[in-house]
C-alpha cells in the first residue's frame, strides 16, 4: 500500500520550469530522501505536497485520496506535517505555544468557549499540555527551554522546536526540508537519532530533503535524485550512490569543489 | 519575596494568576475599584467612566491589530455603530439597557465581519485602506441617514436602568462600566489560553506557515474582526449611555487613530497593555490640560498658546516614549515586576 504518491508533477513560475513530470511513491514506514543540487526543485516538491504551491500538471495522492486540489490547512489536518529549510517558527511565541500550535487541527475549542475558558475548553488545554510535555518535550529533550521565546534560541534548538511542532500535528507523513543543514556534528547526530526514533516508535513516515550524504546513507530507505526539476534516479542509498547520472550531476559536482 | 515558587502541576503553570501574591494584589485592586466611586468626586468618576469605555474599546482593537496583525482604521466607526444601535433601539423600541448592550455588540460585529471579509485577499496596508473606507462610509451614514440617525443633531438617550434600578448618575453607571471592562479583559485573556488565540498570533507572525499548521486563515481573521468589533460596539453603547447623546462627531477617524495609539503605547499584543494604553491616552491629556490651566491665572491670554501646545506636548510624549520603550507600557511593567521579584537581590 502506498501512503503518498506524486504523479507527473509539473510546475513553472513564469517561463521558468521548476519541476518537469516528477513522479515517485512513498511507502508507509519509510524514510524517503530527496537529494539533488541547490535549485534542483526539492523544496518546490515539498511545497506542492503541502499545498503551498499549485502544480500546473500532475496529481498528488495521500492516504488513498487525491489531494491535488485540497487547501493546505485541510492537508495538515489529514496528517501532513512540515518543517522548513528556513526555520518558520512563530517568533512572538514561547516554545510551548509553538508546539501546542501544531495540534491546532486536532483541537475543538471554538471561539465562544475560548472566551469563557470553562469546562471542555479548559480540559482540552490541560490534556494538551500534559500530552505535549510527556510525548514531545521529554522525547526531544527540550524541557529546559519550554517557556523561552523561540527567537532567543540557538539555531540547532530552533530546528528541534520546529520538529516538535510538526510532531504535535500527529502526522502520518512528516516532510522535512534539510533538517540538519547548518548543524554541527553533535547536533546532526542527535537529529538523526530523533528521526529514526520517530519512524520506529511513532509510525510516522518521513520524506526528507538532505545534503548530508552520510546521514542519507545511514538512515534512509529510499532515495530520489532530482536535477533541473527532473527525477534522474531512484533506489536504495547504495544503488543511488553508484548511479552514473548521480555521480555526474550531484556527487561529482560536490567532489570537484 | 516571590522567589522559587515551583510549579508542581501543569494546571498551576497554566493558570493566569500564578501565585497567592498576585491574587492578593488583584483583590486589593478590586477593592480599590469598588471603593473609588464613594470617595471620588463627580469629575473623577466621569474620568474613570471614560477610561473604562476606552479599556473595552482598546482591548477589542488589540485582539485584531496587536494579536492578529490586522491593522484597522475603522474602530471608531464600529463604536459608532454600537452607539447608534443602542440609541435607536432605546428610543424607538424602548428596549432595556441590558438588551441593547449585547445587541449593540452584535450589530457592530456584523459590520466588522463585512469589513473583515476582504482580509481573505488583502493584507497589511491594503486591508488597512479597506478599514479606512469602512470608517468613511459609516461616518457618512451616521450623518446622512437622517431618518434613522437624525443627522448631525444626533439622538438623545434617556438615562439607562437595569431591572428598574436607575443608572442615571455617573456613580451607578461606573459599576456597569467597570464590570463590563473586567469581563471584556477576562474574556480576551481567555482567548489566548486556547487554540483560538494561538491561531491569531500565528497569523500575525507568519500567515503562510499558520496555514500549513492547519489554521483556516480566513475563518480566524473573521473571528478577530468579530471579537474586535463586538467589543467596539459595546464600548459605543456604554459611551452613548454615559453621555446620553449620540452624534456623528463622537466617532471620527481621529478616534480610530487614537485607539491605535492606545494599543501601541500600551503594548501591541498585550491585554494588560491595552488597559495601560487606555488609561494613558485618557488621563494624560487631562492632566496636561489641568496643569497648563493653572498657568492661566498668570495671564488670561496665555491659553491661546497653551491650548495647541497641549496637543504638541502630548504628541511629543508619545514619540519620546516609543523611542525609549517601543514595546509599550506593558513591557515597562514587566521589567518593573522582574526587578521587584528579585529585589533586593539584583545581581
Ligand atoms: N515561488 C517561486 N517563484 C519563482 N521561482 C521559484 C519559486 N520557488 C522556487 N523557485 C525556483 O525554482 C527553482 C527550484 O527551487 P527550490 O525548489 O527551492 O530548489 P532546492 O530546494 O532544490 O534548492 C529555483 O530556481 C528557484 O529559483
Ligand atoms: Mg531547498
Amino acid at each position: 500500500m502506498t501512503l503518498l504518491a506524486v504523479d507527473n508533477l509539473t510546475l513553472a513560475f513564469g517561463g521558468l520550469n521548476v519541476l518537469s513530470q516528477v513522479s515517485f511513491t512513498v511507502e508507509p514506514g519509510q524514510i524517503f530522501a530527496i537529494i539533488g543540487p541547490n535549485g534542483a526543485g526539492k523544496t518546490s516538491i515539498l511545497n506542492c505536497i503541502g499545498g503551498f504551491y499549485r502544480a500546473q500538471q500532475g496529481r498528488i495522492f495521500f492516504d488513498d485520496q487525491d489531494i491535488t486540489n485540497i487547501s493546505p490547512d485541510r492537508r495538515a489536518a489529514m496528517g501532513l506535517a512540515r518543517t522548513f529549510q528556513n526555520i518558520a517558527l512563530f517568533r512572538g511565541m514561547t516554545v510551548l505555544d509553538n508546539i501546542k500550535l501544531g495540534r491546532h487541527a486536532h483541537l475543538k475549542t471554538g471561539l465562544l468557549s475560548s472566551l469563557l475558558y470553562w469546562g471542555a475548553a479548559q480540559r482540552e488545554e490541560m490534556e494538551l499540555r500534559r500530552e505535549v510535555e510527556e510525548s514531545i518535550i521529554d522525547f526531544l529533550e527540550i524541557e529546559h527551554i519550554r517557556n523561552q521565546p523561540v527567537a532567543s534560541l540557538a539555531y540547532g534548538l530552533q530546528k528541534r522546536v520546529e520538529l516538535a511542532r510538526a510532531l504535535a500535528m500527529r502526522p502520518k507523513v512528516l516532510l522535512m526540508d534539510e533538517p540538519v543543514a547548518g548543524m554541527n556534528a553533535e547536533e546532526t547526530e542527535d537529529m538523526a537519532r530523533f528521526i529514526l526514533d520517530i519512524k520506529e516508535e511513532r509510525d510516522v513516515t518521513i520524506v526528507m530533503i538532505e545534503h548530508d550524504m552520510n546521514m542519507i546513507m545511514d538512515i534512509s530507505d529510499q532515495v530520489v535524485v532530482v536535477n533541473f526539476g527532473q527525477k534522474i534516479a531512484e533506489g536504495n542509498p547504495r544503488q543511488v550512490q553508484s548511479h552514473p547520472e548521480v555521480v555526474k550531476a550531484y556527487l561529482g559536482e560536490k567532489r570537484e569543489r | 519575596m516571590r522567589i522559587g515558587d515551583f510549579k508542581e502541576t501543569y494546571a498551576a503553570d497554566e493558570a493566569v494568576f500564578r501565585t497567592g501574591t498576585v491574587r492578593l494584589w488583584l483583590g486589593l485592586l478590586g477593592l480599590a475599584l469598588a471603593v473609588f466611586p464613594f470617595v471620588a468626586g463627580e469629575y473623577l468618576i466621569y474620568m474613570a467612566n471614560i477610561t473604562g469605555v476606552a479599556v473595552v474599546g482598546a482591548v477589542g482593537l488589540n485582539v485584531l491589530t496587536g494579536f492578529t496583525g490586522q491593522i484597522s482604521l475603522g474602530h471608531a466607526a464600529f463604536m459608532g455603530v454600537g452607539a447608534y444601535t443602542s440609541a435607536i433601539l432605546t428610543t424607538r423600541l424602548g428596549l432595556p439597557f441590558l438588551l441593547t448592550l449585547p445587541l449593540s455588540g452584535v450589530v457592530a460585529a456584523l459590520c466588522g465581519l463585512i469589513v473583515g471579509a476582504p482580509s481573505m485577499r488583502m493584507k497589511g496596508l491594503y486591508l488597512c485602506i479597506a478599514t479606512l473606507a469602512a470608517q468613511v462610509i459609516l461616518d457618512f451614514t451616521f450623518v446622512h441617514w437622517e431618518s434613522m440617525t437624525h443627522g448631525i443633531r444626533g439622538i438623545n438617550l434617556p438615562p439607562p436602568s437595569i431591572f428598574g434600578l436607575s443608572l442615571a448618575g455617573g456613580q451607578a453607571f461606573y459599576f456597569v462600566i467597570v464590570t463590563l471592562a473586567a469581563l471584556a479583559v477576562t474574556a480576551c485573556r481567555n482567548i489566548f489560553r486556547t487554540r483560538v488565540g494561538r491561531a491569531f498570533i500565528a497569523i500575525r507572525d507568519r500567515d503562510i506557515s499558520a496555514e500549513l499548521m492547519g489554521i483556516n486563515l480566513f475563518r480566524y481573521k473573521l473571528y478577530a474582526f468579530g471579537v474586535s468589533s463586538f467589543l467596539a460596539g459595546m464600548a459605543g453603547c456604554l459611551l452613548a449611555n454615559l453621555l446620553k447623546v449620540v452624534t456623528p462627531e463622537h466617532f471620527p477617524l481621529q478616534l480610530s487613530i487614537q485607539y491605535l495609539a492606545m494599543i501601541i503605547v500600551g503594548g501591541l499584543g498585550s491585554i494588560l497593555g491595552s488597559i495601560f494604553g487606555a488609561i494613558f491616552m485618557t488621563v494624560v491629556p487631562e492632566i496636561l490640560r489641568s496643569s497648563l490651566g493653572l498657568l492661566q491665572g498668570l495671564d488670561p491670554q496665555i491659553m491661546r498658546y497653551l491650548f495647541p501646545l497641549q496637543t504638541v506636548i502630548f504628541g511629543l510624549l508619545i514619540v519620546v516614549f516609543l523611542v525609549f520603550e517601543p514595546h509599550g507600557l506593558a513591557e515597562m511593567w514587566r521589567r518593573l515586576k522582574a526587578y521587584f521579584r528579585l529585589w533586593p537581590f539584583e545581581y
